[in-house]
């Protein structure tokens, strides 16, 4: 997909200017936080489960050479084959040689946010494989052409009235004044709709929420089937997925799979939790023909060791999205690219680069609640920090900066700050006279363009301190 | 330790130079719970919008010089969470690579407190001496919040405040959108927070918004300002010293005496 981080301040005043997408990111805003609260409240030992997850991730990362190996070993055991793919192309062309060799004309897709990573449904089409997406949310983002604004709930920026327009738009062979105006209706015309591509995909391509090394199984969460259908109907079942999704162990996944949909969606469990291994064998009533797993790096490695590798624990749950007040006032497009809210403003980065990606991790106000609500306590704020002292160190000169340049210098000289600041005090007291504020202010347009300035009292507390002092030796 | 304990007050900037009458409302609350409070001259900021910007070294000069002006102190008590939270939680972290000054940061940063929470938490006040005439509202600020666990202390002591009465705010957990230099770098995200969380105060009917730090206040206020929201908005130490007739509520007319 096209990135359009540099441009976040534009797309944010542009995404808060529209009146759908505050309507839904504000039912959205209010449901999924509520939906968590009351699962964890139901979980006595979530705190401590917490804790069991993020050793589970930081383990396997810390040993994750040794992990892949082991899963593909395994992949392999039961009839499957791993594509270790570098980078995006690589990751791409993997795919696209199998659905070539198989002769497919169509690819159903589970939900996938790394096929969106590697802008795989663009390059299938040009190539003569039109992909077809099968989660309700990334069928209709799919209709009008435009990507998934979420981790898990692709339409998670649409309001029901823009769903219905999609459908009356795409399926024109329906009567045209059929009733739409009910979430199950609009559903079973999905589904219906849907039915006919499963039936007729050649290969089917999905995520994987874990890669599970001790069996070579991939496993995805999902709540509407489609994901099963999706991959044991085709001839190949695909999965396209990144390297730090793997645990060493089902027991481990099982201890994820309890923090998952719980902070996800706040179910306790997603409707269906599908284990792939291998393709179908003899005995099988159903199953792909052939199983591929699809490995991608894409600048994952490269964290490793560096002050981002907490990062690489992140299940993909969206509870930092979720409970964001940023994210949720500007909705996932803003962003610019696949990933957003506070897990994008680490990640994105790392992934295209901070010279493109700059302004993600310096929107956020550090209010600390991404990290409260992380299920595998990922420091989101600190790391995002870590980014902006890589910026500082290397960005130039600009009118922020200088100021802070010249605040920074005052503030390490005692004597000259403490005049400043009585100085400023007095000043700007005088100024304000007995209005209290001032509405605009030489400088302070940041501030002044949507809020008032309160107005100093008048005097410093330092110099009226020391007053006090003196007249009371 | 004397029976008295002595207490380093970190005024923080924005009481100094917006609103001394916080800082002497937290003199008054610290004294009548026991403490010798003392201000050191030399302090200046904590260093905080230079660590949030990724200014490490600036930063790091910063909060050199609060440890060298406050260590001594049996407490630090500054009245707000950010500042004390910058100091307690991050002052260690800015020097990981510095084993002394790292050892000395985290042996002060066990001795701060945000105000309120020290006055319950420390010195076991349970009630104070003070009056109000209004409806309260109060929100929670983030660092004092997530960092340091204030929440209930200022709620206990507001409600034995003579003539106030305290409804709590939906939402109250919820960031206002000041964040420091946020504000100033993305002030259509910020406002569209604040008048999120305006929305909410409005909701209450409460004609008093308190919180425990001035950054998020003066935005509130700036907001409900702009908005043409009358609601009172002040620091909860001006409340729980009985010093509001000292000073306009912030952003009101008339701010200008105290």
């Amino acid at each position: 997909m096209e990135i359009s981080t540099q441009r976040f301040k534009k797309n944010t005043t542009e995404a808060i200017a529209s009146p759908t997408l505050r309507q839904a990111l504000k039912q959205a805003g209010t449901d999924l936080p509520a939906h968590r609260r009351n699962a964890v409240g139901k979980l006595p030992e979530f705190e401590a489960l917490r804790d069991e997850g993020k050793a589970i991730k930081d383990h396997t990362l810390a040993h994750l050479d040794f992990y892949l190996e082991t899963f593909e070993r395994n992949v392999i055991a039961s009839g499957g084959q791993v594509h270790w793919a570098r980078n995006a192309a690589e990751a791409r062309e993997a795919v696209l040689s199998i659905c070539k060799r198989l002769g497919a004309r169509t690819a159903t897709k589970g939900k996938s946010i790394v096929t969106e990573e590697i802008g795989l449904n663009d390059f299938l089409e040009a190539n003569g494989v039109v992909p077809v997406e099968t989660d309700m949310g990334e069928y209709i983002v799919q209709l009008r052409h435009e990507p998934p604004s979420h981790l898990i709930a692709p339409a998670f920026h649409l309001v029901r009235d823009q769903w219905v327009e999609a459908f009356r738009k795409a399926h024109t062979d329906l009567p045209p004044d059929r009733y739409l105006d009910d979430r199950r209706v609009l559903a079973d015309e999905g589904r219906a709709v849907l039915r006919d591509k499963f039936l007729a995909a050649d290969v089917g391509i999905t995520g994987a929420n874990f890669l599970i090394a001790e069996t070579g199984s991939t496993a995805i969460v999902t709540n509407e089937g489609n994901g099963d259908l999706t991959q044991t109907l085709p001839k190949a079942h695909i999965v396209v997925t990144t390297i730090e999704k793997v645990v060493p162990t089902l027991e481990d996944t099982m201890t994820l799979l309890r923090l998952l949909p719980r902070s996800a969606t706040g179910q306790e469990i997603s409707t269906y939790v599908t284990f792939s291994t291998g393709p179908r064998r003899a005995a099988d009533r159903d199953g792909p023909g052939e199983f591929h797993v699809v490995l991608l790096d894409n600048g994952r490695s490269a964290m490793i060791g560096t002050e981002f590798q907490d990062m690489l624990r992140c299940i993909r749950c969206s509870a930092c999205l979720n409970h964001c007040p940023v994210f949720l006032s500007v909705g996932g497009h803003a962003y610019g690219w696949v990933y957003s809210g506070p897990m994008g403003a680490v990640l994105t980065p790392s992934l295209i680069g901070v010279d493109t990606a700059g302004h993600l991790p310096n929107a956020s106000t550090f209010c600390g609640k991404c990290e409260s609500v992380c299920p595998v306590k990922i420091p989101l704020p600190k790391m995002m920090r870590h980014w902006r002292e890589r910026e500082w160190q290397r960005a130039s000169a600009s009118r922020y900066r200088l100021g802070l340049k010249l605040w920074a210098y005052l503030a390490k000289r005692p004597g000259l700050y403490r005049w400043g600041a009585e100085l400023a005090s007095r000043f700007l007291g005088n100024q304000a006279g007995s209005r209290g504020k001032f509405r605009t202010l030489p400088l302070a347009g940041g501030w002044t363009k949507g809020r008032d300035l309160p107005a100093p009292e008048g005097r410093s507390f330092m110099s009226l301190w020391a007053e006090q002092q003196r007249a009371k030796r | 330790m004397s029976a008295k304990p002595r207490v380093g007050l970190f005024v923080t900037c924005l009481v100094d130079l917006f609103r001394p009458t916080v800082g002497f409302a937290a003199v008054s609350l610290l004294e009548r719970a026991g403490c010798t409070v003392e201000v050191p001259m030399a302090q200046t900021c904590c260093g905080q919008p230079a660590y949030n910007s990724g200014d490490k070294a600036d930063a790091k000069d910063l909060a050199r010089r609060v440890i060298d002006l406050f260590e001594s102190f049996d407490y630090v008590v500054a009245p707000s969470g950010s500042c004390a939270g910058m100091i307690r939680e991050h002052y260690p972290r800015l020097f990981e690579d510095d084993p002394a000054t790292h050892h000395r940061a985290e042996r002060m940063g066990k001795r701060t407190y945000e105000l309120v929470s020290f006055l319950v938490d420390v010195m076991g006040m349970g009630a104070v001496d003070a009056d109000y005439a209004g409806t309260i509202t109060y929100h929670d600020s983030c660092s004092g919040l997530r960092e340091l666990g204030v929440k209930e202390q200022p709620r206990k002591l507001l409600k034995s405040v003579k003539g106030a009465k305290l409804v709590e705010l939906p939402g109250a957990e919820v960031c206002c959108g000041f964040g420091g230099t946020f504000c100033i770098k993305y002030p259509d995200i910020s406002v569209k927070m604040t008048s999120d969380k305006t929305a909410d105060i409005a909701a209450t009917g409460a004609d008093t918004l308190l919180a425990g730090d001035m950054g998020c206040l003066m935005n509130m206020a700036g907001r409900l300002s702009r908005e043409g929201k009358p609601v009172r908005v002040r620091h909860v130490a001006e409340v729980l010293a009985g010093m509001t007739d000292a000073v306009a509520p912030i952003a009101a007319s008339d701010a200008g005496k105290g």
